[in-house]
């Protein structure tokens, strides 16, 4: 959203240098969480994947930072958020349905097995 | 609509003529010349394709391996099925039709990123080269899939090459993707809403979406695939905690939706074609369009029917089986439109309107096997077998060069300023149905009596239906080939077209054949809804249409 007093959706230079900080504490943060096993930690469930899930969050958080703040999405028109939800909507059908099928092996066996 | 321009009353200077130095095409950015540009090399490289088809054809008219070892053969097939999938199918309609009519049929000077589009032809020549080098040095005999673990462990041939130059072509086609959707959506003349668009416009709509958001994916898993068999960072290799069924997931998400950047484009040529030789508006325009956004769409949700006996788990597949048939639907809605436009339309049977004809047939036997090999039952029968090979031709193949050649046919005055051999043309155009159908039916019946692809020796009882198809594939070669030489000649002893040969509506009609630099004298306005032929009116009889 532009404002009266940021009218062509420049940033200050202090803007990126703060997002470019949190990029590498990001960074900083999947480095650390990689020593811990969390399913020593935390109750085991059905899937066993705090670690991937940490690790996913972290990345997702740092790509959100970069389309937002790097990309000038922010300041962006509402076409390029639609294109960047679209896409990001086709994404999400390449893991929805490829984590569908590792998921959900053995459920069903073939039939008369 | 502007009155049409006579060839009489047509610039003399046109982007043909305007300047003959190598420079001034090698480094154009008229997207006219860039599709010349493309049009040369697709057409090289569908000619090594087609030698290897012929190659192929030759060793299966005999069960035994007469004429190649079972490793050359397998190369043979691999390089056949890598340069007419990703260096001609693919670019095929969409670099060398689109490419020169889009902005024409929007009403502007060019596309919006001129220099980006003669960046694209150079990626994909230098991504062509590549793979014509890793060819000469020996070829890969992976099949054009990559499987893996064959691919990145097994394999030795030039299989990084070859993704080099598949990964350098992806990107020509996201730039080209990434053009046409730019300038669809800001460069349309006054008053050409998104509803007067014509119908092969959002044909290339649709495709554009599907380059630009599934080659990307494509791109990143043949990157992993070198990564694989260099450094063995175990993303596909169990030995390491990969995962050989992931890449056949991350390899398909493009790959079926590939299909549809070969068969959209052509679906949009012949929704041109039916209407204008129907002398009909269009049948359904509205649900013509939408139903190719539905099947770039769709084609997305659908991969998993080739991962039907991967290992892919039961429920995944009858997900994936389910999402299969449902795009039969958006594809039927354009066959029953075009039928339905047919109806009390004025037909005539120029060459463009008999491959358009040949077009909806091929394309329905196609479509129909595809809807059963979305069933379980029967795809894990014919599976791997030539079954397989005959559905995806009369796919992308019967189809997509039906409307590849059915638009050059159309558009080829438009493009050279020329008409060609009316009789001849017709003559080809029947010679390359009836070729494609002996050289594919009898694989059909091959593959559901067990016969599998990919070996170079089979059992003496499949004989017959492969002489059969070798000798449909000479009848197709000869019906491809005539093509070539007419509309050469025609380059230079066809008769000058006129502005309009064929009466058609459409604003790449209303300028001078061939087109001035500029497309335009002055920027069109457009006035009225696509398509306004008056109803089952005959043509006059004084238009010219071949010599």
């Amino acid at each position: 959203m532009r404002t009266d007093t940021n009218p062509h959706g420049v940033d200050p230079v202090r803007m990126y240098v703060s997002i470019f900080g949190g990029l590498m504490a990001l960074t900083a943060l999947t480095v650390g969480v990689s020593f811990i096993d969390f399913a020593h930690h935390l109750p085991s469930g059905w899937l066993n994947v705090y670690n991937d899930a940490a690790a996913m969050a972290i990345a997702l958080s740092k790509a959100l930072l970069v389309v937002t703040f790097f990309m000038h999405v922010r300041h962006a028109t509402r076409l390029t958020k639609i294109v960047i939800a679209g896409s990001m909507t086709f994404f999400l059908f390449l893991f929805a349905f490829t984590l569908a099928d590792y998921f959900s092996r053995g459920w069903l066996g073939p039939p008369g097995k | 609509m502007s009155e049409t321009v006579t060839a009489s009353e047509a610039p003399r200077e046109n982007y043909l003529n305007r300047d003959h130095s190598v420079a001034s095409w090698l480094l154009t950015r008229d997207h006219k010349r860039i599709a010349i540009l493309y049009l040369i090399g697709i057409s090289i490289f569908f000619a090594l394709g087609g030698l290897m088809a012929v190659l192929i054809r030759a060793e299966l008219a005999t069960p035994q391996g007469d004429l190649f070892p079972a490793d050359v053969y397998n190369r043979l097939f691999t390089m056949h099925g890598i340069l007419m999938i990703f260096f001609f199918l693919i670019p095929s309609i969409p670099a060398v039709l689109g490419n020169f009519l889009i902005p024409l049929m929007v009403g502007a000077k060019d596309l919006a990123f001129p220099r980006i589009n003669l960046l694209s032809w150079y990626l994909y020549m230098v991504g062509a080269s590549f793979t014509f080098v890793s060819m000469l040095w020996g070829g890969i005999d992976t099949g054009w899939t990559f499987y893996t673990p064959l691919s990145t462990t097994f394999a030795t041939g030039q299989v990084l090459l070859t993704a080099v130059g598949i990964f350098i072509a992806g990107f020509s086609s996201i730039l080209t993707g990434l053009n046409f959707i730019v300038t669809i959506h800001r460069m349309r003349a006054p008053g050409l809403t998104w509803f007067r668009l014509p119908l092969f416009v959002w044909a290339h709509y649709a495709t554009s979406i599907i380059q630009v958001l599934g080659t990307p994916v494509i791109a990143i898993t043949i990157l992993l695939v070198g990564a694989e068999r260099l450094f063995h960072i175990g993303v596909f290799d169990p030995k390491y905690g990969g995962d050989p069924v992931l890449f056949q997931h991350l390899f398909w998400f493009y790959s079926h939706p590939a299909v549809y950047i070969m068969i959209l484009p052509a679906m949009g040529v012949i929704s041109e074609l039916v209407t204008c030789f129907s002398r009909k508006k269009i049948f359904g325009y509205h649900f013509i369009a939408l139903s190719s956004l539905a099947i770039a769409v769709l084609g997305f949700l659908v991969w998993g029917h080739h991962l039907f006996i991967s290992g892919q788990s039961v429920v995944a597949g009858t997900i994936f089986s389910f999402l299969s048939m449902f795009v039969a639907v958006p594809s039927a809605v354009k066959v029953f439109n075009w039928t339905a436009t047919l109806y009390k339309g004025s037909v005539s049977l120029e060459t463009p309107m008999l491959y358009a004809l040949g077009f909806i047939g091929v394309f329905l036997i196609g479509g129909l096997t595809g809807v059963m090999l979305a069933t379980l039952g029967i795809d894990i029968h014919v599976h791997d077998t030539y079954f397989i090979v005959a559905h995806f031709h009369y796919v992308m193949v019967g189809s997509a060069i039906m409307g590849y050649l059915g638009g050059m046919h159309f558009w080829w005055p438009k493009i050279t300023g020329r008409l060609y051999p009316a009789f001849i043309s017709k003559v080809a155009a029947v010679v390359v149905f009836i070729g494609f159908n002996v050289t594919f039916l009898p694989q059909f019946i091959l593959g559901y009596l067990g016969m599998p692809r990919r070996y170079h020796t089979y059992a003496p009882e499949f004989q017959t239906w492969n002489v059969m198809s070798s000798a449909g594939a000479t009848v197709l070669g000869i019906g491809y080939l005539l093509p070539v030489l007419y509309l050469l000649w025609s380059l230079k002893y066809g008769e000058k077209a006129p502005a309009n040969p064929w009466h058609a509506t459409g604003l790449e009609w209303q300028t001078a054949s061939p087109p001035p630099l500029e497309n335009f004298e002055v920027t069109p306005v457009v006035t009225e809804d696509p398509y306004s032929y008056p109803d089952g009116t005959l043509r006059p009889k004084e238009v010219p249409v071949g010599v």
